[in-house]
């Protein structure tokens, strides 16, 4: 595009612009390292020097690309351009996944060559059965709950005045994070154990007391404990699912409900024979989703649990591999098994949502 | 045809809108009582909140100790004791009996103590004893000193959110907008650019929307081994920056593609680089895509765990590794873990009330994260 544009660069202000740009981005990084007792000022320094460096480099680099030859200039502002993210996607991605794969056929330190080991040790390994197992709960249960209880509140909401408030207070749990939904639901599974005139602080055994029930340790309650972790994650996700299938509902031409309803179609007949056909693609998208979310799940586990009492999962027990044990060759060899779960799905999931219009 | 459809709903049987309503309300309820729980304990003096539960703040009946008397030293409670015209054993004393219409005795600790509770029922929890005592604590990174629901005085060491808080900011600040803007200018070339190898490294791009976190944590954290970096705010950019790439990329494409051609054909007329017409005219018409990718990449790295564990490790702990910790530390000072789950979620709650539009827009386009 500019190739009829003369540089306005001259080389003296360039070559200054250069060596002012090193200078900061350099001078910044150790200039951070000696801030480390005036925590405010550090990151007030912090976040300029990130910002501004990152725009002073790509003004730099432009200048350099304006003050290229003609016929190479186009094609060098358009490097500059998408130069620094096609690297940092190399560099931070592409590079990793094939460096992972080769880590997966190395030992602990991530030398040699041990065949396929590590990857027998993710099949077979008695910890990565009951990995596969858990996740496998949380396939199934967390991801039909989270879709059923979001299309549930969201057809009930749409019929409700004050459907934004419902809506917005089921959602709200999304901004939390799933450290801080950890204290929330700890709290309320919370046991003091065995005594006298012992009150209970955790509302679930408070419950149950009151009930005439005896106070359990619920995560320590070997398999039901899944459960109870799983309720965590539908009461984080399903806010979702409804955003995202109350949209889809709205979508739905009232012509089509109006017919029914002439028809003498009740609210059932219309909500399976209407609704739900015609979010289906809906559906199927938001379920891919957390599908994959309850596969990749490690948060809540590695908070509540720590993995320990039958609640492992996959992505907890590569952190342990690598981190606790010091293995980065069966880390690896979990990391792709977990790609290569999770990579047809979300390709389908990306099928799908290619034909959707996006951020309009 | 909205117009039209309200007012059939509103003829609609009151029985079914009462239904709805109640069901609508007891889910809410059950939605929002885990967060307003903690919310009301981060408030409740330590020595409360081990001794009853957060609910109790609330208007209820409940036994209220109201005296309390000695049994003569000669007394041998090794026999069924007598009090108050009700006999029973040492045991069932200790468990509390009701001796008469709302007045209960309850032997207080070991059989030497002969110390007798008198307890009554009464509407308690309207002058609920509310402190901003636990905030400070959970802020401070000195040592902290309570009192547990025993009477014992312990001492802890602070967690020192207040650092942690500016650490939160200092990476995630830096860590949306920086992949935003190295998105936005690589979606411009993408969009508007010709230049050797456009279509395949756009396809790389859609590609890796796909590749899950864990298989690059390893090896990127080997390089930042490698360049003595890890626990720095640099690391957490960059790792932030290159996972959150594909997706911020093919958003902006997206959005900026369809800008409309005549803008550009203008600009350039007018003599402008392509720079300037990017800082000029691209950059202001995407604003709401800005908006929307922003929102969601700031959630995200704010509340982001994984990431910060693997690279910061115990340098400049961010919230979420910070509240982790605690657990860890402190799995039973609910005073200090409630109000630090509090000051955690603060700036994600607040963007998120005051944003919730662009966010739902972001979430929407986002659910391919990979």
């Amino acid at each position: 595009m500019s190739q009829d544009i003369d540089s306005n660069w001259n080389p003296l202000t360039l070559i200054i612009l250069i060596i002012v740009t090193l200078t900061i981005l350099i001078g910044g990084f150790f200039l951070l390292q000696t801030m480390q007792n005036q925590k405010i000022l550090m990151t007030l320094t912090a976040v300029t020097w990130g910002l501004g460096s990152v725009a002073l480099l790509f003004f730099v680099l432009n200048a350099i690309a304006e003050s290229m030859p003609r016929k190479v200039r186009s094609v060098s502002v358009a490097v500059v351009f998408a130069g620094p993210a096609v690297l940092m996607l190399l560099w931070a991605l592409v590079m990793p996944t094939l460096r992972s794969l080769r880590l997966s056929f190395a030992d602990a330190n991530g030398n040699g060559f041990v065949f396929l080991d590590n990857y027998k040790f993710a099949f077979t390994d008695p910890i990565m059965l009951e990995s596969f197992r858990n996740n496998l709960l949380w396939m199934i249960f967390g991801t039909s709950f989270c879709v059923i209880m979001g299309l549930i509140i969201a057809v009930l909401a749409d019929k409700s005045r004050s459907e934004k408030v419902f809506k917005s207070l089921i959602f709200m749990p999304m901004a939390v994070s799933f450290v801080g939904a950890g204290v929330i639901w700890k709290f309320i599974y919370n046991y003091k154990g065995e005594g006298i005139n012992i009150t209970e602080i955790g509302l679930l055994n408070a419950i149950v007391t009151s009930l005439g029930g005896e106070a359990q340790a619920w995560l320590l309650m070997p398999f039901w404990n899944n459960f109870f972790l799983i309720i965590i994650m539908v009461w984080l996700q399903t806010g979702y699912g409804m955003v995202i299938m109350s949209s889809a509902i709205k979508g739905i031409p009232e012509e089509i409900n109006e017919a029914a309803k002439v028809d003498g179609a009740n609210a059932f007949t219309i909500f399976f024979k209407i609704t739900i056909p015609y979010i289906m693609p809906t559906i199927i998208t938001v379920t891919t989703t957390i599908l994959i979310f309850s596969l990749k799940l490690f948060d809540i586990v590695r908070v509540m649990t720590g993995g320990n009492f039958g609640t492992n999962v996959i992505a907890n027990e590569f952190y342990l591999r690598q981190f606790t044990y010091g293995h980065s060759g069966q880390a690896s060899a979990i990391a792709v098994v977990l790609l290569v779960v999770i990579v047809p799905v979300l390709a389908y999931n990306l099928k799908e949502f290619r034909g959707r219009e996006v951020l309009k | 045809m909205k117009a039209k459809t309200k007012t059939i709903d509103v003829k609609k049987s009151t029985a079914g809108r009462v239904l709805i309503g109640v069901t609508l309300v007891i889910i809410v309820l059950a939605w929002t009582i885990p967060t307003f729980g903690v919310f009301v304990t981060s408030f409740r003096d330590p020595k409360d909140i081990y001794a009853s539960g957060w609910w109790s703040v609330l208007p209820h009946k409940d036994l209220v100790k109201s005296d309390e008397f000695e049994l003569p030293a000669d007394m041998d409670p090794n026999i069924p004791i007598e009090l108050e015209g009700v006999t029973a054993e040492f045991q069932e004393w200790r468990e509390g009996i009701e001796v008469s219409e709302g007045r209960t005795l309850r032997w207080y600790g070991n059989k030497r103590s002969r110390k007798i509770e008198v307890f009554e029922e009464k509407w308690i929890g309207f002058g609920a004893n509310l402190t901003m005592q636990n905030y400070r604590d959970v802020l401070s990174g000195g040592t902290i000193d309570f009192t547990d629901a025993d009477g014992n005085k312990i001492t802890r060491q602070g967690n020192n959110f207040s650092d942690a808080i500016l650490n939160s900011i200092a990476v995630s600040i830096p860590a949306t907008i920086i992949p935003i803007l190295i998105a936005a200018f690589a979606a411009y070339a993408f969009a508007w650019m010709e230049f050797p190898g456009r279509k395949p490294l756009f396809i790389m791009v859609v590609a890796l929307l796909v590749v899950p976190l864990q298989i690059a944590l390893i090896p990127v954290l080997r390089d930042f081994t490698r360049w003595g970096i890890t626990g720095t705010f640099m690391c957490m950019w960059m790792a932030h920056t290159g996972f959150g790439l594909p997706l911020a990329v093919y958003l902006l494409y997206n959005y900026i593609s369809t800008l409309p051609r005549d803008i550009f054909e203008s600009a350039y007329l007018d003599g402008a680089t392509p720079f300037v017409t990017f800082v000029r005219l691209v950059l202001p018409l995407s604003i709401p895509a800005l908006a929307s990718f922003a929102i969601f990449q700031f959630l995200w790295v704010w509340n982001d765990y994984l990431v910060a564990l693997v690279f910061l490790g115990d340098k400049n702990r961010v919230v979420t590794s910070a509240l982790a910790a605690m657990i860890g530390e402190k799995g039973q000072d609910w005073h200090l873990l409630t109000s630090g789950a509090f000051m955690s979620m603060i700036i994600p709650l607040a963007v998120f009330f005051g944003l919730q539009r662009f966010f739902v827009r972001g979430l929407m386009a986002g659910s391919v994260k990979g």
